[in-house]
C-alpha cells in the first residue's frame, strides 16, 4: 500500500511537471528540435525544408492580439529584409481556437490570404511546438542559427522597443541580432521582454 | 399666481435634480491616475497593514476583463487587502479615453492607475523577474514580510483568497 501511494505521488509529480509552464522552453544556446506544422496553404512546413537558410526568425503570432496587429507590417518588413540574406521569417499561431475563435485554422487561412503572406503562417494544433519553445505571448520571437551542431537559439524576445509606434523605435532587437549573426559577431542583446497577449493554452 | 409659483417650484426641483445628477456622476466616475513606474514600486516596497494586490491589465485583454470581477469583489468585501488595477493600455494607444470609458461602464470601485512608461524591456523585470510581459499578470505582496506571489494567467474563483491566505500565514 505504501509503495502504491509512493508511485501515486511520483506520478502526480510527473503530471504536475508536465502541466507547469514555468521551467519549460528553450534558452539561449539550446539546440531546437525541428517541427512539422501545417501552413495556411495546407502544406506541411519544417525548417529542414530550407536547405540554404542560415537560420530563421521564428515568431509566435496570432490574428487577434492587438500587439500582433500592431507588428504585422513590421514582421513583413523583417522577412523582406532578411529572407534573401538567409534568415526567413516563419510565423506560428499557438492559440487554442476554442478559446480564441479568431485564431481557428480557417481564420489563419483568411488572414494569410487577405494580407498576402509571403512567409509561412503555421498552425500549432497540439501546442507542442509552442510549449517546446517556451513561447509565452504574441508576438514572441525566437531567432535560431544553423550550426554544425543543429539549429541553435540565438535570441528570444521582442521585435523592438516601441509597440505603439514603429516610427519611434530606438532599439531594433531582432534586426540587431540578425545583423550580428550575419556579420559573425556576438548578438548584442540576446533576451528582451515586451508587453503582449498571453498565449491561449488549451485547458488541461 | 399659484400656477406661476408651482412652475417656479417645479423648475427649481428639476434644476436641483439636474445638479445632483451632475455631482453624483462626477463622484461615481472614478478618475484613473496616470503614473510612472516609481508609484508601483513604492506600493510594493512601502510597508502597509494591507496585502497589496497589483493587477496588470488592458481594455483590449479579454482574460483580464473576465477576471476583473474577482478583484472588484475583494475591494468590496476584504478590508485586509488593497487592490490596484494597473492599465498598460498606453503601451499601445496614447489616448487614455478608452480606459476612462471602461471604468465608467464597469463602475469600477478599485483604484485604477494608467502606467505611462516606454520601452517595456527596461521595466518589466523591475516589477517581477519571472514576468514574461504577457497579461493578465497579478502580483500580491505582504509588505510586512516582503513575501510575494506572482501569477501570469487569468485567475479563477478562489485563487486570490488562497494566495492571500498563503501570504498571511507567515
Amino acid at each position: 500500500m505504501k509503495t502504491l501511494s509512493w508511485i501515486g505521488s511520483i506520478l502526480c509529480g510527473i503530471l504536475l511537471m508536465a502541466a507547469a509552464p514555468v521551467n519549460e522552453g528553450y534558452e539561449i544556446g539550446d539546440i531546437v528540435k525541428d517541427f512539422r506544422l501545417k501552413n495556411y496553404d495546407g502544406k506541411m512546413v519544417s525548417m529542414a525544408d530550407y536547405k540554404d537558410a542560415k537560420g530563421f526568425i521564428v515568431i509566435f503570432d496570432c490574428n487577434t492580439c492587438p500587439y500582433s496587429k500592431a507588428y504585422n507590417s513590421r514582421i513583413f518588413g523583417l522577412n523582406k529584409k532578411y529572407a534573401s540574406k538567409g534568415f526567413p521569417v516563419i510565423t506560428i499561431n499557438p492559440n487554442d481556437p476554442t478559446i480564441s475563435k479568431g485564431d481557428s485554422y480557417d481564420e489563419i487561412v483568411k488572414q494569410a490570404k487577405n494580407k498576402n503572406y509571403n512567409f509561412p503562417y503555421l498552425v500549432d494544433e497540439t501546442q507542442e511546438v509552442s510549449h517546446a519553445f517556451g513561447a509565452t505571448n504574441t508576438p514572441h520571437v525566437f531567432i535560431v542559427q544553423r550550426t554544425s551542431g543543429g539549429l541553435k537559439v540565438a535570441y528570444i524576445g521582442a521585435i523592438d522597443d516601441n509597440s505603439r509606434n514603429a516610427d519611434a523605435v530606438t532599439k531594433r532587437y531582432v534586426e540587431d541580432a540578425v545583423d550580428a549573426l550575419l556579420d559573425g559577431k556576438e548578438v548584442p542583446q540576446v533576451k528582451t521582454k515586451a508587453i503582449g497577449c498571453t498565449i491561449k493554452w488549451k485547458n488541461s | 399666481m399659484e400656477k406661476e409659483m408651482q412652475f417656479i417650484l417645479k423648475s427649481g426641483k428639476m434644476f436641483g435634480a439636474l445638479m445632483l445628477m451632475i455631482v453624483s456622476l462626477s463622484v461615481t466616475a472614478q478618475q484613473a491616475e496616470t503614473v510612472k513606474l516609481g508609484r508601483i514600486q513604492d506600493k510594493i516596497n512601502t510597508a502597509s497593514n494591507k496585502i497589496q494586490i497589483i493587477n496588470f491589465w488592458a481594455t483590449w485583454c479579454a482574460p483580464c476583463v473576465k477576471e476583473m470581477p474577482l478583484f472588484e469583489n475583494l475591494t468590496a468585501t476584504n478590508s485586509d487587502v488593497e487592490v490596484t488595477l494597473v492599465s498598460i493600455d498606453l503601451d499601445l494607444d496614447p489616448d487614455p479615453e478608452k480606459v476612462y470609458r471602461f471604468i465608467s461602464r464597469k463602475k469600477l470601485k478599485s483604484t485604477v492607475w494608467i502606467l505611462d512608461e516606454k520601452d517595456p524591456n527596461s521595466w518589466i523585470d523591475k516589477i517581477e523577474k519571472s514576468w514574461s510581459g504577457a497579461i493578465p499578470a497579478t502580483l500580491l505582496v505582504n509588505t510586512q514580510t516582503g513575501q510575494r506571489k506572482f501569477v501570469e494567467r487569468q485567475l479563477g474563483e478562489g485563487d486570490l483568497e488562497r494566495l492571500i491566505d498563503e501570504l498571511k500565514s507567515k
